[in-house]
């Protein structure tokens, strides 16, 4: 072994040392953030309670009512995870949320794949071509101030008229969001190369293709996988809005829709399926960090 | 003359007790009088921004101490007695050209009046007085570098410390900017450290050449350069000036040999 | 997050005045002209598709359909707009008030930064529009407060993150010029942090703009006042009334635009040293 190749070593070590230790304070920061919060839940309702719902000191009533049925208790929505969703139902809530999560998470997946595929193949097209680029780019933009879910209805529709199954509607709608940031970081990513590497590409008479395969798009790579990472949210939250309107029973979206219905007889229960949501969301968001590990070098990934 | 900086038995070590340790400075004397031009001169890596930083307190030194005016660098610091110049301009993106000389007289409490009248005179200094409404982008880089040098003389620090602030300039431009960087040392009768790797830049523009070998830093020697003064462009091909070229070049020659038959650090 | 922050960087470098008064309208022309060609062809299209193929009114309204909808809807469709444009901005104004000062409070500590991170991935990926039927037990389902703390919980993170960000990502050489002066931690703060954190901070508000305006019609689907455009969208939409609904999309998309448009005027306003203002000649 050289003596270049210990000292890389040496410092590989004190780098992972340096992450682990960042890792950890930022768990630690987390726990404690999040233990204050709950602290912050509890006590505003402990306190309202005690003051019948004023202002300590004065005659203001509170901002939020601090009963059950406004804020219920933490541990009570942790338990109505463990209890059946419904009076004589046989599922517990875990079991119908992971069942809804997995049917939303099929539709996010089809949503991402496609939209990121889309939105790649937008972003090159506009890199090659300026034309493209100047015509279409305001309307994709303009495209992503379009409220989902006012045109999730006519696509249901149209997939209807189709004979599609109508969760491919909803895939759509999530695709809808997807692209959007894939086809922006693309195009920034194929751009990134500076005139140097270009001209260097262009001093071995390489063809548009060879600067296309050996410069551009690894330069890009980066640049995709952290929108890919942002995509990746945005299509369970396209696939759960995508549901509103929807009519299918299966999904997350459904699921949230009919707990805010019955908000009143199991607040509780709506709590516990926005946090599913999240985990789902996060969950998703996570597969793709780990790809892009994989997949993006170390030193090579942009930072959040 | 009366001693201004005084560094004694300075040495400054990175990464104390970690495996990528850097012995940057070794025991380091240097003693600077008021209104004297020294350079610090060497290879790369020999330490010379960490003796001017540590002269400028933005450091402190493993051992040692460096006075100036009897009092701790720290002190001499609050007391606002730098001015300094980096290699990059260091401009704020955000105020314009005088808004950035104004920035030090900003922090130290000068009135608007004081302020603006000073920013004039000191963009006439450096020769930019029809740029005060430009932003940094909008200048070259020798000019981004006058007003660096602007915004270091704004306040009237007694010291001037500037790291290589030539170094990113074309060999014109740079010659330009020693010859105007002389006549203000001249007009403010400052105490400048200067530091640079270019033997002719430091013989030309010093009173003083400190020397300085790697690994660890030392002082290698120092160099009394008795070119007439005031140095001008006949400066360049006078005699004298090559003679000290030839011996500032010589002692870094030696410096290298002595580090290399040196115990290895 | 922040690589994909500023979402419309490479349209707004078009947008921006190109200094040469001679070359400046072939410019304009230039930049406009192409989306405008796709927009009539587009139209043009459109109608005659649906005119050649006799697709039904509710599957998919001609274009000449919706503009004389939308002028009919026009008393209708446009004050439902302005209310929900009070709950957008107000959301907008809330949240990014508190982004603001959360960071100005933790910027300080990076520990305490960095432990609210996993908070904003997290918020990030909740579709926060679930939490309408919340707010709207909270607050009361017709109270503009319910969706206007729906717009603030979606723009707060952004704009916190993204000011903390500006706040701690500033140039080492920039901080040791301050420490040359011996400048106060005060001044330090209102003189590099503050202004450095000004694009920062902007981009994460032009982002946001656009979002508040869709989370609060995206949050009035849960219930809220007959007024509001989000209401009307989804009344219409069930009523298979889509020249209606498409009205009132119109809308929504232009006042996302034009409060994006806003924050970008605002931008060039507050910081005329911005790099996206150097505009160059590339040609
Ligand atoms: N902050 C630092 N941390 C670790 N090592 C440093 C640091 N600053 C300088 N060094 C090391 O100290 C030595 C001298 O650096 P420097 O003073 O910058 O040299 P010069 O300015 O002469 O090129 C170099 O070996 C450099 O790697
Ligand atoms: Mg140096």
């Amino acid at each position: 072994m050289t003596v270049a190749q210990t000292v890389e070593l040496g410092l590989d070590e004190n780098q992972r040392d340096a992450q682990w230790r960042l890792a950890l304070r930022r768990a630690a920061s987390f726990l404690l953030i999040l233990l204050l919060l709950c602290g912050v839940w509890e006590g505003y309702k402990a306190l309202g309670q005690a003051t019948r719902g004023k202002v300590p000191f004065t005659s203001l009533k509170l901002p939020i009512r601090p009963d059950d049925k406004s804020m219920p208790h933490l541990w009570t929505i942790g338990g109505s995870l463990l209890q059946p969703a419904r009076r004589g139902g046989e599922d517990i809530l875990l079991v119908i949320l992971l069942k809804a999560a997995l049917f939303t998470w099929r539709e996010a997946v089809m949503g991402f794949v496609g939209g990121s595929v889309i939105g790649f193949l937008l972003g090159a097209i506009f890199g090659r071509f300026l034309l493209f680029e100047r015509s279409l780019m305001p309307y994709i933009v303009a495209s992503q101030t379009v409220p989902l879910l006012a045109i999730a209805p006519m696509i249901v529709i149209w997939g209807g008229r189709l004979n599609w199954p109508a969760w491919w509607s909803v895939s759509i709608i999530s695709a809808y969001l997807t692209f959007f940031p894939v086809t922006i970081n693309t195009l920034r990513g194929l751009r990134s190369p500076n005139l140097t590497a270009v001209e260097l590409m262009r001093s071995y008479a390489a063809s548009e293709m060879q600067i296309l395969l050996k410069l551009r798009l690894p330069a890009a790579l980066p640049y995709i996988f952290t929108a890919l990472k942002v995509s990746a949210t945005a299509s369970v939250i396209g696939a759960i809005v995508g549901e509103l309107p929807s009519g299918i029973q299966d999904g997350l979206g459904r699921v949230l829709l009919t707990f805010s219905y019955y908000y009143i007889s199991g607040p509780e229960k709506l709590y516990a399926s926005i946090v599913g949501a999240a985990a789902l969301g996060i969950l998703f968001a996570v597969i793709v960090a780990l790809a892009e590990r994989w997949i993006v070098p170390e030193g090579r990934r942009l930072s959040e | 003359m009366n001693t201004v900086i005084s560094v004694s038995g300075v040495s400054k070590v990175f990464n104390q007790g970690r495996d990528n340790r850097v012995s940057a400075l070794e025991s380091i004397n240097l003693e600077i009088d008021s209104g004297e031009f020294v350079s610090l001169l060497g290879p790369s890596g020999c330490g010379k921004s960490t003796l001017l930083r540590l002269i400028g307190d933005l450091t402190s030194p493993s051992t040692g101490a460096v006075l100036v005016n009897g009092k701790s660098a720290a002190q001499a610091r609050r007391g606002r007695e730098y001015g300094m110049v980096f290699q990059q301009a260091t401009l704020y993106d955000w105020r314009t050209v005088s808004r950035n000389v104004q920035l030090p007289l900003e922090i130290m409490g000068h009135s608007r009046e004081q302020r603006e009248a000073r920013t004039q005179e000191m963009l006439k200094l450096v020769q930019l007085e029809s740029f005060g409404r430009h932003y940094p982008w909008q200048l070259s880089g020798g000019m981004q570098q006058r007003v660096a040098i602007a915004r270091a003389l704004a306040f009237q620090p007694s010291i001037l410390l500037m790291d290589e602030p030539f170094g990113a300039l074309d060999e014109m431009t740079r010659e330009r900017m020693q010859m105007e960087l002389l006549r203000i040392w001249e007009q403010t009768k400052n105490t400048v450290v200067f530091v640079t790797h270019s033997i002719p830049e430091a013989v030309f523009l010093s009173s003083r050449v400190v020397v300085m070998s790697a690994r660890p830093g030392r002082i290698a020697g120092i160099i009394n350069i008795d070119v007439p003064q005031p140095r001008n462009f006949e400066t360049r091909e006078h005699p004298r000036f090559f003679e000290k070229i030839t011996e500032v070049r010589e002692c870094l020659r030696q410096g290298e040999t002595n580090t290399h038959k040196g115990p290895p650090s | 997050m922040s690589q994909v922050a500023d979402l419309a960087a490479p349209i707004e470098q078009e947008l921006l005045p190109q200094p040469g008064a001679a070359s400046r309208w072939r410019d304009r022309l230039r930049r406009f002209l192409p989306p405008a060609i796709v927009f009539v062809l587009a139209l043009v299209l459109w109608e005659a598709v649906v005119n050649i193929f006799h697709i039904e009114g509710f599957l998919l309204p001609k274009p000449s359909v919706i503009a004389a909808t939308f002028i009919a809807e026009s008393s209708v469709v446009f004050p439902a707009g302005l209310f929900t444009m009070r709950e957008a901005v107000g959301g907008f104004v809330l949240g990014s008030l508190l982004g603001i000062a959360i960071a100005l409070a933790t910027a300080r500590w990076a520990a305490v930064a960095e432990g609210m991170m996993p908070f904003a991935i997290a918020v990030n990926s909740t579709p926060i529009v679930a939490l309408a039927p919340i707010m709207n037990q909270w607050f009361g389902i017709t109270n503009p407060l319910a969706k206007m703390s729906i717009v603030a919980v979606i723009v707060f993170f952004p704009v916190m993150i993204n000011t903390v960000k500006g706040l701690t990502q500033v140039d080492a050489a920039a901080l040791e010029l301050m420490r040359s002066y011996a400048a106060t931690d005060l001044a330090v703060l209102l003189r590099v942090r503050i202004p450095n954190s000004l694009p920062y901070l902007f981009s994460a508000l032009k982002v946001s703009s656009t979002l508040s305006v869709i989370g609060a019609i995206v949050s009035e689907y849960f219930g809220g006042s007959r007024e509001a455009l989000g209401v009307y969208i989804s009344q219409q939409a069930a009523l298979f009334h889509f020249g209606e609904a498409w009205s009132a999309i119109i809308i929504a998309c232009l006042m996302g635009i034009a409060f994006y448009a806003i924050l970008l005027t605002l931008e060039r306003l507050i910081m005329p040293w911005h790099v996206s203002i150097r505009a160059t000649d590339e040609e």
